[in-house]
């Protein structure tokens, strides 16, 4: 199936100042960077039984194999759980409050879960179970740029 | 299995230094730990120079051989680190000890915790870095960098799967802060919570307010452990270790949130192992002091260790029955990392031998079997069954 048009963002939904993310360096996840760049959402699936599998890790914990591919994944998913933060812990963070943590469930890449903001007024009830969509947020200007995959509210797929 | 802790261990010294509110003590992080290992020998009774092993947790910073060249010991014979899971590491640090003691690597371990915030930063903030790799950069960058953030998830999806009340939470913290007022080495005494004070409390990150959520302090705290044959040799009454467990389910360090069963304190492996090594359960149990880095973990290590259901939670998790001396469970009955002072949740085990020995500020008359239970939701965690000589 091909992905539908991805959503894309050029305003940062929490303020500026918190720490960049960069690939790691074993370079483990530097294919998911890139791509998010690219408006892609890449997993980690294992060659030899097909599992997917998020965090990134070397060897896939169902059998064993380290043989993995990339794989392109479609950009929607449902909220496994929530936070609203008021409390701010970092600096950048003190006029950003509240905001919302999603946790996403990925049901067609075995129920991998991603951790992200949920797009939207802070504030507006949150509901476990309903559905979302990616929105590749692009941090052009950072020094080297990054995307974050962000969250809004979508359709019933 | 061949051997068991059972009763061949003992704690017969607890010794803390006084607790400061984080970034106040006055005196360097080392010059704590030394004091907590002073008090403790002295508490006990004895010779500091018979120590021979130290052991603690969470990349604690006062390493074993500067104590033991510190304090002029003739030889170490046990150093040792439980790798991973911070506060939840206090259990396995005892169970550590007790296995060094029991098996002759050593002869008196003092298990320890120091921390002067002050001088080494605080755990509740996030990273002041440019960046950020590996599995942080799946979560910082979103704003979720505290252990508060970290934990806020897991206890809301309890609540939306188990039908567990978040007034639950409230009965945990309105608990704790009842003890403290008992208790004049808690950084809380004289600062009573009503629950309209806890009600009007603001939101740290929702479902945590800001009395669900634990303190952070300056100061140590030490245990002595030896054998249970010297156990009466020393000045109180002997606390004996009657099982000891550490661990975490499958995949619970999966990151980005990816542990299989998510809405976990991660006990419920490792209860069922302390319960038969001590050949107990929890209706064994009188007292427990359960680790609190926010009260929705309490709820599910309550639930865990078996002294109610998910479904008899909301009855069970109320204030009237986690206080002591009458409670169906009195639980942290110090004030605990809440109201007591964050030791890292040593002060716990220190609760729990106070208990045996009848020197709890709030006491629980007749208690023989003490649950400690280090962590919940951390990689990985612990437990154990502290009992007075009547259990063995
Ligand atoms: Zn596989």
């Amino acid at each position: 199936m091909t992905p539908p048009p991805a959503r894309s963002s050029e305003t940062p939904y929490l303020p500026p100042g918190l720490p960049a993310p960069t690939p790691a360096g074993d370079a483990l996840d530097a294919p998911y960077w890139e791509a998010a760049q690219e408006e892609r959402l890449l997993v980690q699936r294992c060659d030899a039984c097909g599992l997917h599998r998020w965090g990134p890790e070397w060897i896939c914990h169902a059998c064993l194999g380290f043989e993995t591919r990339w794989v392109e994944v479609e950009p929607r998913g449902r909220i496994y759980s929530w936070e609203r933060v008021w409390h701010p812990v970092h600096p950048a963070l003190t006029t950003g409050c509240p905001y919302v943590v999603v946790l996403v469930e990925l049901p067609q890449a075995d129920n991998v879960r991603m951790v992200g903001n949920l797009l939207g007024p802070a504030t507006d009830p949150v509901e476990i179970g309903a559905a979302v969509e990616a929105v590749f947020e692009h941090h052009r200007d950072a020094d080297p740029p990054f995307t974050l995959v962000q969250w809004r509210r979508a359709d019933e797929p | 299995m061949t051997g068991s802790l059972r009763g061949a261990v003992a704690i017969v010294g607890i010794g803390e230094t006084h607790y400061y509110r984080h970034g106040q003590s006055p005196d360097a992080e080392f010059k704590l730990a030394l004091q907590s290992v002073l008090n403790a020998c002295e508490d006990a009774g004895m010779d500091p120079r018979e120590v021979d092993g130290f052991a603690s947790f969470s990349d604690d910073r006062n390493d074993p051989p500067r104590l033991a060249a510190a304090l002029g010991l003739p030889e170490l014979r046990f150093s040792n680190m439980q790798w991973g899971g911070g506060g939840g590491g206090g259990s396995g640090a005892v169970g550590n000890a007790a296995a060094a003691i029991a098996t002759g690597y050593a002869d008196c371990v003092v298990v320890f915790r120091s921390l002067a915030q002050g001088q080494f930063g605080r755990f509740g903030q996030g990273p002041r870095v440019p960046r950020v790799r590996g599995r942080n950069a799946f979560t910082v960058p979103y704003g979720l960098m505290s252990p508060a953030q970290a934990f806020a998830m897991r206890v809301q999806r309890l609540f939306h799967d188990r039908g567990v009340s978040p007034d639950t939470q409230k009965a945990v913290s309105l608990a704790a802060y009842h003890h403290a007022q008992q208790n004049s080495r808690a950084v809380m005494h004289g600062r009573p919570l009503s629950g309209e004070d806890y009600d009007n409390s603001r939101w740290i990150v929702e479902p945590f307010r800001l009395f669900d959520c634990c303190l952070e302090n300056d100061g140590a705290a030490a245990l002595v452990l030896v054998p249970a044959e010297r156990a009466k040799d020393f000045r109180h009454a002997p606390a004996y270790i009657l099982g000891v467990a550490t661990g975490v389910p499958e995949r619970a360090a999966a990151s980005a949130h990816n542990a299989p069963d998510y809405a976990t304190s991660n006990f419920k492996t490792v209860a069922p192992r302390m319960y038969e090594m001590a050949r107990m359960s929890a209706a064994d149990v009188d007292v427990a002091q359960v680790y609190e880095n926010f009260t929705g973990g309490v709820v599910m290590s309550i639930i865990e260790h078996g002294f109610c259901t998910y479904e008899e939670a909301n009855d069970f998790i109320r204030y009237e029955n986690l206080v002591a001396p009458d409670g169906r469970l009195p639980i942290n009955t110090s004030g605990g990392n809440l109201a007591e002072c964050y030791m890292h949740g040593l002060e716990l085990q220190i609760e729990s031998v106070r208990q045996i020995r009848g020197q709890s500020p709030n006491p629980v008359p007749g208690a023989d079997v003490h649950l400690i239970a280090s962590g919940p939701m951390v990689e990985p965690v612990s437990g154990m069954l502290l009992g007075s000589e009547a259990t063995l």
